[in-house]
């Protein structure tokens, strides 16, 4: 490692680094604003100026950018120098020549990069006379706030939303002392990822317009390291709350996830949890009662003899085990059709029989090589799209590496790459939107996208089963999809449950097989439909179907669950009636939990412990945000306390998320890690828990005054290690632990610098998380699957069904976010052009499948395959996997 | 005197038609290279000629062209930087309205030495009746197979697109130039890497000034030795020289390089207005340092510009006279390179304005005492390598110049409360 000189200190810094890097991870408090260590160096606010000398006799040295020089063995540089401390100090005084100085009113004031550095470099006083400039805001839609007179013009938000993101329609627009970051005209933020803006931005321009709603200083939140549960990647998030209501999600770092960025599902889908219909008291036939008359009478339930327990791919592992505990394990259901019951035992094999490649997030965007197969990841696992995003690049990108130019260094690396793409391949219903940086696409038939997955696995390994009746122009698509991912050195391939089809993820399998045998660093990434789809199909459980199957009922107990989500309403009502009583535990409130005769308030993740396990198997914890003062609690911890009194196994030894979660790995052999995700609660740093609430929490021996003048006793966790107060270890808490980024003089998520162990490596001590899925050799060598599908041909009369995802409004419980609803879209039906005749664009038909009908508006689209509708997941009745509809004129 | 620049422009100034070029000698040059020369003898031949770059820079020609990769596959690419829009600057003008093949034939001569295949003339918006001469020159010398494929039976291909900016002074700058040529915002690129390496569209580019092109045919057909003699100096050469301000004829004229400021404005401006008193020029352009009476016999070329302390820039001098306030001068200035701030790096977006604000205080006689410790602040902290490219720094010469050689004019306005130049005195009422 080279050394570099700091003020005549030598230290070792990593290659490859430039200064800014090197000096923020050896601890120096340099100032800076465009550069970003996802987003790389550009070299505009010149705010991170130190000197360079050219040796030690050189006394004078040159000012310099720090983030545009490369680290060299035995550099010397000066930050502490007074010319470099002065130009700083400048930089921020011609950056105040405009700023506003409305750090009182501003949503940023106090987690502001902006007050952060003006306080570092030391610039108090103000030397400028003159008027400022001012600017028209915008309306950006219901996420994003606009408030452009702030802006310092770092270029960070286009480099982000633009460069980095693929977004179009922000960009700077003007020049000199006047350019402005907006959209050609006022109106929603269409790119997918807009919410990052508000942690990208240094200043209060671009904020969080959710937290605005019901506005808290950042430093009043209660915060906890939470766990995305609007899809299946497991994005490490920040909850922080105040007076009892969840105000905003930020972004937490993991180094092997999602980096610094979340997208606006996740960041935006946490205002279900505020939802005005929101199941907060436990009601019996529609009563509210309280929460003993409650857990009497659901002990009663229980005791009936027949009990049924169905559990929930959106609830903890631990809600659904202590549910399977209550009920035992052969009346446990998995709260899943029985299509997708296989779907994510099937991801689940494959992924078994492949764990060393299984790839992350982090290792999709350093892919040189990808093949999509039938997944539309902008719309199912968005952030795993940013990833594919980057990863285009890194082909075109080593010719920036021969022309020797730094990775860092983003700008000359992007004039010189230009528009070049590197391999990319998309196979699906539609084009989807990451086909704007495709090599090549191709459209057809769930069946037919699978066969050319199939074909491409044939080329590469002949040993692979052939694809029959191919056609040319498809078999020379394979060939060239073969050849871009036989030269690749870390291809990837991706897939997911969410088209409903096992084919895909079959061919998806065959691809990852052939290409194995020529390169051991092939990868796999299979999505999952829901937050811990692959978590419950790893404990034992079988499909709904299953259970309607089951006979008559005595007590159906639902666990966090719409039944009418997974299957048709005729089959669930069905099922309703075969069931005697029906308990249901759930905080949405849904249309299983309006038939039900007992809802009891669940805790969703912000009000609950748990642990989920993402699509490529890591069990990663989520923390309670805060202690409620209802009977809203963690559904495993309503069914310890009836299976306890109720005499259920040994519920009654379980007294919190420890106990509940030994229990579990115990009689759960493939979750065994599970319990080593976090240190146990009884972990202390210095004797001291670690603190929920930043040191800066105010009023806390006010805020109650209302109520009562004594201040209450701090609610005490049983379940973590964690306080609910600012009394606590004021340190680095391990990193599974991170409940908000601070350190002294920096006070926005900028501070995330310093809980790394370099800059944009890995947190200090590891990334959080624990991978389950690991090589234990008992599951079998891979193998290939031969059940390919017919080429699809188009039926008369009847259409195929293609599920066609959405990232607002497929998912259940971010589309009970009052800002995610105002995104969502209307369902309709699409068909391809061909199959539309007599219809026009907009008209209402009626539409049936599987016992199913609606009215829909057809949507025309011509490059859709031909013999197949397309209908939104999430927003219709939910379909089988070879499922045909008919579409019929609306009879007046 | 030998004026290889402008000796075959007509008295009428309507631009050579290919036919007056070519019986001028005109792409006798070309001829003589494409006929068994190699790109890299070019490339010696124009270094050894001392050509340096004539858009302001001065840096060597054949050097420049030293640094683009040879054996690259690929587009390579040659652009005439015909934006010109330094205030006070109007010597390429003449050239790309006179004689527009003889750039064109340089263009093909630079190509050709870096083996370039595309080449732009980018040209100030303004210069429209540039735009037109030069629209029917390059279709005049495809129709004579001097672009195109296969030049002159060589093998050489080239092509020539014409460019027309939309007014930005940032580009000018050759990477801001690049930006905007590719459709992007006129923001200049970091160097390394440099346009040579990575340019156009990422591929090696090089951009190089009119007159510079200009100088490449009579330096192929006549030798490097000749073109050296040119000079009455070391830097090699003619030079258009111009001059604005107050003289009594002001104007653009091609000498040898070398010839003295007084010689400048004295013969060939015919000296100040009648009742005006020189009180000192910017030697090549807005973004140079002030020269004063003192420096009246300074050899007009680069290196002895350089060693009395400004730059010879464009070679076009602007004069200030005695009955111009130095404070309104230098605001104007400075509110064109505050107008034209690309707005991309901290210090030049609001360290200009700030400037400007600060000088039109003081010419309002409402200025400060401390604020001539902020125009100093300015000076040194726009200084070069502390913004991103060379604009700010160009901003701040004449200020630091005018600031070290009028002083006591700025010190007169904050003192007398107004702008001594102007009689009407500025009400000191508070009310």
């Amino acid at each position: 490692m080279p050394i570099l000189y700091i003020d005549n200190t030598p230290y070792e810094v990593s290659q490859g680094k430039n200064l800014l890097e090197a000096c923020l991870t050896l601890g120096f408090d340099l100032p800076y604003f465009c550069w970003h260590p996802a987003m790389g160096s550009v070299g505009a606010c010149r705010q991170c100026a130190v000197k360079i000398f050219k040796d030690e006799n050189d006394t004078k040295g040159k000012l310099i950018m720090s983030c545009m020089e490369p680290v060299t063995a035995n550099q010397r540089i000066s930050v502490a120098d007074p010319e470099a401390r002065d130009f700083r100090e400048q930089v921020i005084g011609w950056l105040m020549t405009n700023h506003p100085h409305d750090c009182a009113v501003c949503d940023e004031g106090g987690s502001c990069h902006l007050q952060d550095m003006t306080v570092m470099t030391g610039h108090a006083y103000r030397k400028f006379n003159y008027k400022k400039r001012t600017y028209k805001n915008q309306d950006l839609g219901p996420f994003i706030n606009h408030e452009m007179n702030r802006c310092i013009q770092c270029y960070r938000c286009v480099r982000f939303y633009k460069d980095y993101a693929g977004g179009r329609d922000l960009d700077a627009f003007a020049s000199r002392n006047q350019v402005y970051f907006g959209r050609h005209e006022d109106g929603v933020l269409e790119n997918e990822f807009s919410g990052n803006l508000s942690e990208v931005c240094p200043t209060g321009v671009f904020t969080d317009k959710t937290l605005k709603d019901h506005y808290t200083r950042k430093w009043d939140l209660t915060m906890a390291p939470s766990i995305c549960h609007h899809c299946s990647l497991g994005c490490n998030t920040i909850a922080g709350e105040r007076y009892g209501s969840v105000r905003m999600i930020g972004n937490r770092y993991h180094g092997d996830i999602n980096g610094y960025f979340l997208c606006d599902r996740g960041r935006f889908g946490y205002e279900f949890l505020n939802a005005k219909d929101r199941i907060r008291n436990p009601m019996i036939q529609g009563q509210v009662v309280d929460g003993e008359k409650m857990r009497a009478a659901v002990v009663d339930a229980v005791r009936q003899p027949r009990v049924v327990g169905i559990g929930s791919p959106r609830a903890s592992l631990q809600s659904n085990y202590a549910l399977k505990e209550l009920v035992g394990k052969d009346n446990f259901y998995h709260g899943v059709s029985e299509g997708e019951h296989a779907l994510a035992h099937l991801a689940l094999e494959i992924l078994q029989k492949n764990p060393q490649r299984i790839v992350s997030m982090k290792s999709v965007e350093s892919a040189d090589a990808i093949f999509i197969l039938g997944d539309d990841l902008t719309n199912t696992a968005p952030m795993m799209a940013l990833a594919v995003r980057q990863a285009v690049r890194n082909k075109p990108k080593e010719a920036a590496d021969q022309a020797k130019i730094p990775g860092w260094h983003d700008a000359a690396v992007r004039e010189l790459v230009q528009e070049e793409k590197g391999p990319l391949f998309i196979a699906d219903v539609l084009p989807t939107k990451l086909a704007d940086v495709a090599t090549g696409v191709f459209t057809g038939s769930p069946d037919d996208v699978a066969r050319l997955g199939y074909a491409v696995a044939h080329v590469l390994d002949p040993e692979a089963p052939p694809v029959q009746g191919l056609s040319a122009e498809d078999s020379s698509l394979a060939q060239q999809i073969a050849t871009a991912l036989a030269g690749a050195k870390k291809p990837v391939i991706i897939t997911g449950t969410s088209s409903g089809q096992a084919h895909a993820i079959h061919a998806s399998s065959n691809v990852l097989l052939a290409l194995h045998k020529k390169n051991k660093d092939a990868g796999i990434v299979i999505t999952q439909a829901e937050c811990n789809s692959l978590g419950l199909a790893m404990m034992g459980g079988k499909s709904l179907k299953d259970a309607f199957n089951a006979g008559s009922v005595d007590t159906l107990v639902v666990l966090e669950n719409d039944l009418y989500r997974h299957d048709s309403t005729a089959a669930v009502d069905a099922f309703m009636k075969q069931c005697n009583q029906v308990v249901v535990l759930d905080h949405a409130n849904t249309t299983t939990v309006q038939k039900a005769h007992l809802v009891i308030p669940a805790g969703a993740f912000a009000e609950s412990d748990g642990i989920l396990v993402n699509n490529e198997g890591r069990a990663q914890r989520f923390f309670q945000v805060y202690e409620t003062k209802s009977d809203i609690q963690e559904s495993w911890r309503w069914l310890a306390v009836v299976g306890a009194e109720a005499g259920k196994g040994r519920m009654a030894e379980w007294k919190n998320f420890e106990s509940v979660t030994h229990a579990m790995v115990s009689s759960e052999p493939l979750l065994h890690g599970a319990a080593m995700v976090t240190p146990s609660s009884d972990y202390r740093v210095e004797g001291q828990r670690i603190p929920r609430a930043p040191h800066r929490y105010s009023g806390r021996t006010a805020m109650t005054a209302d109520i009562a003048v004594s201040e209450p006793k701090p609610p005490e966790d049983p379940d973590s290690s964690m306080s609910y107060t600012m009394e606590g270890f004021r340190g680095q808490p391990p990193s599974s632990m991170i409940p908000f980024y601070w350190s002294p003089g920096w006070n926005s998520v900028q501070s995330v610098n310093k809980y790394q162990e370099e800059v944009g490596a890995a947190l200090r001590g590891g990334d959080p998380g624990l991978k389950l899925i690991v090589a234990l050799g008992q599951h079998g060598a891979p193998h290939y699957f031969k059940d390919i599908p017919e080429k699809f041909k188009p039926e008369a009369g009847r259409l195929r069904i293609a599920r066609l995802h959405h990232i607002f409004g497929s998912e259940e419980l971010s589309a009970r976010s009052a800002s995610v609803a105002q995104r969502i879209q209307m369902p309709y039906v699409m068909v391809n052009t061909a199959d539309a005749v007599g219809l026009t664009e907009g008209q209402l038909v009626s539409v049936s499948w599987n016992g199913s009908e609606a009215r829909l508006p057809v949507r025309l689209n011509p490059s859709f395959p031909k013999g197949v509708m397309g209908l939104p997941a999430g927003m219709t009745s939910v379909a089988g996997e070879e499922a045909w509809g008919i579409i019929s004129n609306v009879k007046e | 005197m030998e004026k290889p620049l402008t000796e075959h422009i007509r008295k009428d100034r309507e631009p050579l038609t290919l036919k007056e070029y070519e019986q001028a000698g005109g792409y006798q040059a070309l001829r003589k290279i494409l006929k068994g020369t190699t790109p890299k003898e070019v490339q010696t031949l124009v270094t050894d000629s001392g050509l340096r770059g004539r858009g302001g820079a001065g840096f060597s020609t054949g050097l420049k062209w030293s640094f683009v990769p040879m054996n690259v596959i690929g587009t390579k690419y040659l652009i005439s930087n015909a934006d010109e829009m330094e205030p006070g600057t109007f010597k390429d003008r003449i050239l790309l309205e006179c004689t527009p093949h003889q750039m064109i034939e340089g263009m093909i001569i630079a190509s050709f030495a870096i083996q370039a295949t595309e080449s732009f003339v980018f040209l100030r918006w303004a210069y429209k009746t540039a735009a037109r001469a030069i629209t029917r020159a390059i279709q005049e010398a495809y129709d004579a197979g001097y672009l195109g494929k296969d030049i002159l039976g060589s093998g050489f291909h080239l092509d020539m697109h014409l460019h027309t900016g939309v007014g930005r002074y940032m580009c000018g700058e050759e990477t801001a130039l690049l930006n905007s040529l590719e459709g992007k915002r006129a923001t200049p690129r970091a160097k390394p890497p440099f346009p040579q390496i990575s340019g156009l569209f990422g591929k090696p580019t090089i951009v190089n000034n009119v007159e510079t092109l200009c100088c490449l045919p009579p330096i192929v057909n006549h030798g490097a030795e000749w073109f050296k003699k040119l000079s009455r100096t070391g830097d090699a050469g003619t030079k258009l020289y111009g001059v604005s301000g107050k003289v009594k004829t002001p104007g653009a004229w091609e000498l040898p390089m070398g010839v003295t400021l007084r010689e400048l404005i004295e013969e060939y401006g015919g000296g100040m207005q009648e009742g005006l008193k020189f009180r000192g020029a910017l030697p090549g352009g807005a973004s140079t340092d002030f020269l004063v009476e003192e420096h009246l016999d300074v050899k007009m070329d680069y290196t002895s510009v350089a060693a009395a302390g400004s730059r010879l820039g464009t070679g076009t001098v602007v004069v200030l006279d005695d009955k111009t306030c130095p404070v309104g001068f230098v605001k104007n200035l400075e509110h064109f390179f505050a107008q034209e701030s690309c707005g991309f790096c901290t210090p030049c977006r609001e360290g200009i304005p700030w400037v400007e604000k600060i000088l039109g205080s003081i010419d309002k006689g409402e200025g400060r005492m401390e604020d001539m410790n902020l125009l100093e602040m300015h000076v040194r902290a726009l200084g070069p390598g502390n913004t991103f490219c060379a604009f700010a720094p160009g901003a701040m010469e004449p200020l630091q110049s005018a600031l070290k050689y009028f002083r006591e004019d700025f010190e007169r306005h904050i003192n007398e409360k107004h702008c001594p130049w102007h009689t009407q005195h500025v009400s000191t009422s508070t009310h």
